[in-house]
């Protein structure tokens, strides 16, 4: 798996992380403050093409970061699916975004400009700042009464890439060709406004500008890690512990983690879905392998950290590919039922007699028995009481991860 | 002859506090080329990404701080709105948080900053056409629209349109659109205010 980011809070402790969030704030207001962001005349400018500066580092930046996250994810040196990529909250974004516009105009600042203004004793930023203490307790207040439009219209984890179906790659350079494009336009802009001379040292401008674009191909040359290439870089410390069978649980595991309030469990059932009719085990989701990848996505977004994830299919050998598809996309605490569900029907067979055990063992991943009636869950074994089977002894496998990875959004 | 340089027989002379006041008026200097700029930040951003999976961010910290402040007033009320309880409910302390961290983290660096570039100086910035008091007033209105719609989008210009852009997060660069459109939009009617 990708080092970074490094599980700080396990490296470092609670104190130390935040030390690395203060240390990270501190660079971005110092930066924020040398390229005059607390000047809201400045900030102010850009919406009247006199003085892109505001337009230029922010466009710079969002290029510059883009080309290292990616470039790096490419080396295998970065978890993209680590990463926080803020959810996508269509219509409240949208609405959001215009009223921040409009406070954008009217106070020449935004939250970030305004704190290193008001560090910079700018008496605007200190009023804009007081501003925004009154703006955040409204909306704490009245949020209540829009809940539904608040959470609405929303599509999860959802990436530019999902949306116009082009390669990591492409999107990278586009966005880099774009930004590239609005600087030269932004400055032609500014001649014709602001009636800015253009800079001398065009070399220098031409060189930045080409390393962008370079660093950019390099991403697309080298693209980003597949499933496949992610489990190729795990596989032998992974197919270890899977030898070592330290992932796949007992029944009576999964039951007693069932039952556990302070787990949350995830259940994911692999077979058919006539198989999973006929019987499955309480809480199980019915998916297919063609599924997993939006599964992935979905799972880290809505995870507690509390939460174990196992895989089922009849017997073992197909939950495991579903596993090592899980494990290699960095889905946390993802273990198999031993045996599949085959072997919880052995195990809990007195719990329901009328499940009675098919006359000839066919073939591999399909059910050893046969079920009168297609009940679903509603079978006494799919979910035995586990106050009658608490004594059955098992080899406890289940440990959870300390989570790794973001802390939250912009929005904390 | 420079700021700087004035204040230097001052401290000779003993005057402590005017030494102390002097690091206020060193010279000011001017803001960094913006690509320059833009590149430094950029690699804070990817930084903060690459060591904790997390971006950058400004609006949630000030939320959390008014939430804090709420709570010292009125923790019963605190623990009857959603809204607040996720922040400082029961016995959460809503500065027990990351960004809050980078939020003050932010203050700290741009106070340096400014110090060290001699730009740290009680002064309104405005347009050219209005009164101080005008600045405020529209400055103090500004921060309650831009805050709230923080809110609303969930993230600012850090935390949406900055972090999410450069990690492609496909509603991010809906809501940099957005704050970017409706600026632009409502620029000729604010014109008075900047020119």
């Amino acid at each position: 798996m990708p080092p970074f980011p490094l599980p700080l809070e396990a490296l470092i402790g609670k104190t130390g992380l935040y030390l690395v969030f203060l240390a990270i704030g501190f660079f971005f207001g110092f930066v924020l403050e040398v390229s005059g962001f607390n000047h809201s005349p400045t900030l102010a400018a850009q919406f009247y093409f006199k003085d892109l500066r505001v337009f230029k580092v922010f466009f710079t930046a969002i290029a510059t970061a883009m080309v290292l996250i990616f470039g790096s994810s490419a080396l295998g040196l970065l978890d993209y699916n680590l990463i926080w990529v803020n959810e996508t909250f269509l219509w409240s974004g949208i609405v959001g975004g215009l009223i921040m516009g409009v406070g954008f105009i009217l106070g020449g600042f935004c939250p970030g400009t305004s704190i290193v203004a008001l560090a910079t004793l700018k008496i605007d930023g200190i009023f804009f700042v007081l501003g925004g203490f009154v703006g955040a307790f409204l909306f704490s207040e009245t949020v209540g009464s829009f809940e539904n439009f608040f959470n609405g219209s929303y599509y999860g984890r959802l990436t530019l890439m999902d949306v116009f179906g082009i390669p990591t790659g492409w999107l990278v350079l586009l966005v880099v060709l774009m930004a590239l494009g609005m600087f030269w336009g932004g400055e032609k802009l500014e001649a014709l406004f602001g009636k800015k001379e253009t800079p001398a040292r065009p070399a220098l401008r031409r060189i930045g500008a080409g390393s962008l674009i370079g660093a950019a191909l390099l991403v697309l040359f080298i693209g980003q890690p597949t499933t496949a290439d992610k489990w190729g870089r795990i596989s032998t410390e992974k197919e270890a512990a899977l030898a070592a069978r330290e992932v796949q649980i007992h029944p009576a595991e999964l039951l007693s983690a069932m039952a556990d309030d302070r787990l949350q469990t995830v259940l994911l059932d692999i077979r058919s879905e006539t198989d999973f009719n006929l019987f499955h085990i309480r809480g199980a989701r019915n998916i297919t392998v063609e599924t997993v990848p939006d599964l992935v996505a979905e799972l880290r977004v809505g995870m507690a950290p509390n939460t174990v994830v196992v895989v089922m299919g009849n017997d073992e050998a197909a939950a495991v590919e579903v596993w090592k598809i899980l494990v290699a996309e960095s889905v946390p605490n993802v273990y198999v039922l031993e045996g599949g569900v085959n072997h919880w029907i052995a195990v809990f067979a007195e719990e329901s007699p009328e499940i009675a055990p098919a006359p000839d063992l066919a073939a591999d991943e399909t059910p050893d028995y046969l079920f009168p009636a297609a009940l679903g869950e509603r079978y006494d074994i799919a979910y035995p009481s586990p106050h009658h089977w608490g004594s059955l002894e098992f080899i406890p496998k289940i440990k959870l991860d300390l989570k790794r990875g973001p802390s939250g959004g912009g929005c904390g | 002859m420079t700021a700087a340089t004035e204040f230097h027989p001052q401290i000779r002379a003993g005057g402590r506090l005017k030494a102390l006041t002097g690091i206020f008026r060193r010279q000011r200097k001017s803001y960094i080329n913006p690509y320059i700029g833009g590149v430094l930040l950029g690699l804070v951003l990817f930084g903060s990404f690459f060591l904790t999976g997390s971006g950058l961010g400004a609006s949630g910290g000030i939320a959390r701080y008014v939430s804090f402040l709420v709570d010292l007033v009125a923790p019963e009320h605190v623990d009857r709105v959603p809204a607040w309880i996720s922040f400082s409910g029961g016995d959460r302390n809503a500065l027990d948080n990351w960004i809050v961290l980078v939020t003050t983290g932010a203050l700290l660096g741009g106070f340096v900053s400014g110090v060290i570039n001699g730009r740290t100086r009680f002064e309104t910035h405005k347009g050219p056409n209005i009164s101080n008091r005008t600045r405020w007033v529209f400055a103090f209105l500004g921060g309650i629209f831009f805050t709230y719609g923080a809110r609303l989008a969930r993230g600012c210009t850090s935390g949406q349109a900055l972090s999410g852009g450069a990690t492609l997060a496909a509603g991010s660069w809906a809501v940099m659109l957005a704050i970017f459109g409706g600026a632009y939009a409502l620029a000729y009617f604010a014109r008075r205010l900047w020119n």
